[in-house]
């Protein structure tokens, strides 16, 4: 149960510690000041009571003296009459004692008639009798027992004591007075607590939420891939925001991570399935030429037949097939081939101006490749056809294209944009692989094809495809040696 | 209480009543602790009812007992005075009887022991011997010498009788002493508790009449033997007038009263006996 209390999220927990907090604060404060209010009260109605008591005295000295019964019965019955009762004297009678501790006179007969001892009226006026005796005439004695509160005042006379006036409180004579105050002090706290309440409950779900965001997107940071940042989630520079920046931090690196994790797998995936197909692409060019060797010769050399006739141009073009396919993949960048020039770039435009008219797309060339290159002029030239091709085909009728192409001291750019329709999220998991499956015309290998041959002029390629606009960003860096390499390499 | 003290002080020392020693041509009018103490209003009627007829000034001098209205007439600092029967028969070398009022048609009185409602054992005053017993005034007939004879005439001696005894000083507050149960018993004047009764009956519901005694001359209205023989008259005539016209009928109503009579000393024979009889008990003392 207790694990549970402490497992509460801290939306509930700092406004429930703050309230508890309060709430011990408040009641400790309001019983603490209850407790002396108790003793006060009781002290100042004893003193009260002592102050009347001795004016009392003051007006019965001469009726005691004189013997004066109802004199002294007159003074004593004054502070109960009704003119007297709202004072706030609290004392349920008066006695007046005589020198032998008798009732002289009292202020209700019916309780304490006249000439009863004293310690015949009960066992605290029993008690109290006991004090007078052994205490000097002069003191003031105080009897607090279980029904009564005895305060007993000396009457002296030229330092003989002729008596003692006498006052009678019910036990708990202040707990009326006291029960007010104490209603009073509980009404302000009630009135503190619920102004105080309400404002911690408002500052501690305040400061929980922002941990509780943190957490929530902390939680999710294992189970998802990074989503958008969270600045101005916490605006503040104290702990909570450091902590914040560091999940931004964290975020960020964790993201980065994540996209090259991503890209590395790929190129891994890319690596190998081009080792494979080059293997077998080896394997297949063998047998093949053996295979195209026989037919030249077939032709060549063997009687006309009817049958051959109808059925070498398939073997023919069943083996061409074969040739082309097996070429693209092995995709041979150390044939024999001169160093790139801008002409070479020119002649692609020209030589797909006409498709892109076929196409009515509309395009923007901008060629600012230079002569510096020392790029192989085939390749560069098959991979801006490739992905000017594409491009212009995602574009579909109307659509624009834009291709440029610039030269610098570090190498060669191409950027290929199209506003066609966007790279769908499984298709750009295996793109640039051959014979997906995925590419709607042809078997795909015409971005295999340029990935190849991008990855062995190390370069780089990447695409970007989102909000309607796919672009393809080749990097080829110039090589540390002239183009093309030794012929003889 | 100590604040109508306080009150009636006040009254007695800037009232028209205390100028008795000042207005040389007042006729000062001494009264003894009654119903009438708290009741200025019926007083002013009574002394504007007098100056109208008499054409003097009327002063009332109140004092708290009757010891003290009999010092001013020792003193001759009054003209006259309303005095019961017993300090009338003491003060009979300086005064002489003015007139006797009349109640329920007769210039009686009597003398009423009390006790406690709740007591209802008690038949006679023998039965509260070692009680607490509250005496109205040590010059009271009905309050004092009537209870102390009583005793005597039962073979008791009043000194030792009660356990415990006290004056009030005013037989309605030994009235109120035996209501509230702080004495036992008393006895008090059959004309103020019947007054009480009419005007406060909670109090007297709150005792028990044991004994009525018999009658005795109601407490008289008493001149200064030196008062001129003239104003003597005037001033009796105008007592046993008051019956007669409404406005004096107004004023008796409230005094509980049926009027004034010349009244005679033979009314107060009884009382003056039974005063020499405590006179030679107590060695003459009161």
């Amino acid at each position: 149960m207790t694990m549970r209390v402490f497992d509460l999220s801290f939306r509930y927990k700092i406004p429930l510690w703050g309230s508890a907090l309060i709430a011990v604060v408040a009641l400790t404060m309001t019983v603490s000041f209850m407790f002396q209010a108790y003793e006060n009260l009781k002290r100042d109605m004893l003193a009260h009571s002592d102050n009347l008591g001795r004016v009392l005295v003051k007006t019965l000295y001469t009726p005691m003296l004189h013997d004066d019964v109802w004199r002294a019965y007159e003074i004593v019955r004054a502070p109960f009459s009704e003119a007297a009762s709202t004072t706030g004297f609290r004392a349920e009678g008066l006695i007046l004692l005589d020198a032998n501790h008798a009732v002289f006179v009292s202020s209700q007969p019916d309780h304490w008639p006249m000439r009863t001892a004293l310690a015949g009226l009960g066992p605290s006026y029993a008690q109290l009798d006991a004090r007078l005796r052994a205490t000097p005439e002069a003191t003031t004695v105080l009897v607090e027992a279980d029904d009564v509160i005895l305060l007993a005042l000396p009457m002296i006379a030229d330092e003989v004591g002729i008596g003692h006036l006498l006052l009678v409180h019910p036990a708990g004579f202040y707990w009326p007075r006291f029960r007010q105050l104490a209603w009073r002090a509980l009404l302000i706290t009630g009135l503190v607590l619920s102004v105080l309440l309400p404002i911690n409950w408002y500052w501690g779900r305040r400061m929980a939420a922002p941990v509780g965001r943190l957490a929530e997107r902390m939680d999710a940071l294992g189970k998802h891939a990074p989503t958008a940042s969270l600045s101005h989630d916490y605006p503040y520079r104290d702990e909570l925001g450091r902590l914040f920046m560091a999940y931004e931090r964290m975020h960020a690196e964790m993201a980065e991570k994540a996209t090259l994790e991503q890209r590395m797998v790929k190129a891994d995936r890319l690596a190998a399935l081009g080792r494979l197909s080059a293997g077998i692409a080896h394997e297949i060019n063998n047998p093949l030429g053996g295979l195209m060797t026989s037919l030249d010769t077939v032709k060549l050399h063997a009687a006309r037949d009817p049958v051959l006739d109808r059925f070498l141009p398939y073997l023919e073009r069943g083996l061409a097939q074969i040739r082309d396919i097996v070429a693209a993949l092995l995709v041979e960048t150390r044939g024999r081939s001169r160093a790139l020039n801008a002409q070479d770039i020119e002649d692609v435009h020209t030589l797909l101006a006409q498709e892109a008219k076929k196409r009515d797309a509309d395009w923007t060339w901008d060629n600012r490749a230079g002569d510096t290159s020392n790029l192989p002029a085939t390749l560069v030239r098959q991979v801006l056809i490739n992905l000017v091709l594409n491009a212009l085909q995602a574009a579909g009728e109307g659509g624009h294209v834009a291709v440029r192409c610039v030269g610098n001291e570090r190498g060669l750019e191409l950027d290929i944009q199209n506003d066609g329709a966007s790279i769908s999220d499984e298709l750009m998991k295996h793109l640039f692989e051959p014979f997906t499956g995925l590419n709607e015309e042809g078997h795909g290998l015409g971005l295999w094809v340029t990935h190849q041959i991008v990855e062995q002029l190390k370069g780089r390629i990447e695409v970007e495809s989102r909000d309607g606009r796919t672009r393809f960003s080749v990097t080829l860096p110039k090589g540390d040696h002239a183009w093309p390499p030794n012929a003889s390499a | 209480m100590l604040r109508r003290d306080f009150i009636a002080l006040s009254a007695l020392l800037f009232s028209p009543f205390s100028r008795a020693d000042t207005t040389a041509k007042a006729l000062r009018i001494g009264l003894t602790p009654t119903l009438l103490h708290e009741r200025h209003t019926l007083l002013a009627k009574w002394k504007a009812y007098l100056e109208a007829r008499l054409g003097v000034p009327v002063n009332f001098v109140l004092r708290d007992s009757y010891s003290d209205t009999m010092d001013l007439i020792k003193q001759h600092r009054l003209d006259a005075a309303w005095l019961s029967d017993y300090p009338y028969v003491l003060m009979q070398p300086w005064v002489r009887l003015l007139a006797t009022p009349l109640k329920d048609g007769q210039p009686h009185y009597r003398s009423y022991l009390i006790v406690p409602a709740r007591d209802t054992r008690s038949r006679s005053i023998a039965d509260l011997e070692g009680k607490v017993f509250a005496y109205a005034d040590p010059y009271s007939h009905t309050g004092y010498l009537f209870p102390r004879h009583a005793l005597t005439a039962l073979g008791k001696s009043p000194k030792t009788f009660f356990g415990r005894t006290f004056f009030t000083w005013s037989h309605r507050k030994a009235i109120e002493a035996v209501a509230q149960h702080l004495a036992d018993g008393a006895a008090v004047e059959s004309y103020v508790w019947d007054a009480l009764a009419r005007e406060e009956p909670a109090i007297t519901q709150a005792t028990r009449i044991v004994n009525r005694s018999q009658t005795f001359g109601f407490p008289p209205l008493v001149a200064m033997k030196q008062m001129p023989d003239k104003t003597f008259r005037v001033l009796r005539r105008v007592l046993l007038d008051m019956r007669f016209d409404d406005q004096g009928r107004e004023i008796l109503d409230k005094l509980h009263l049926d009027g004034f009579v010349a009244g005679t000393p033979a009314l107060y024979a009884e009382v003056e006996s039974m005063a020499r009889e405590a006179a030679r008990e107590d060695g003459g003392a009161r």
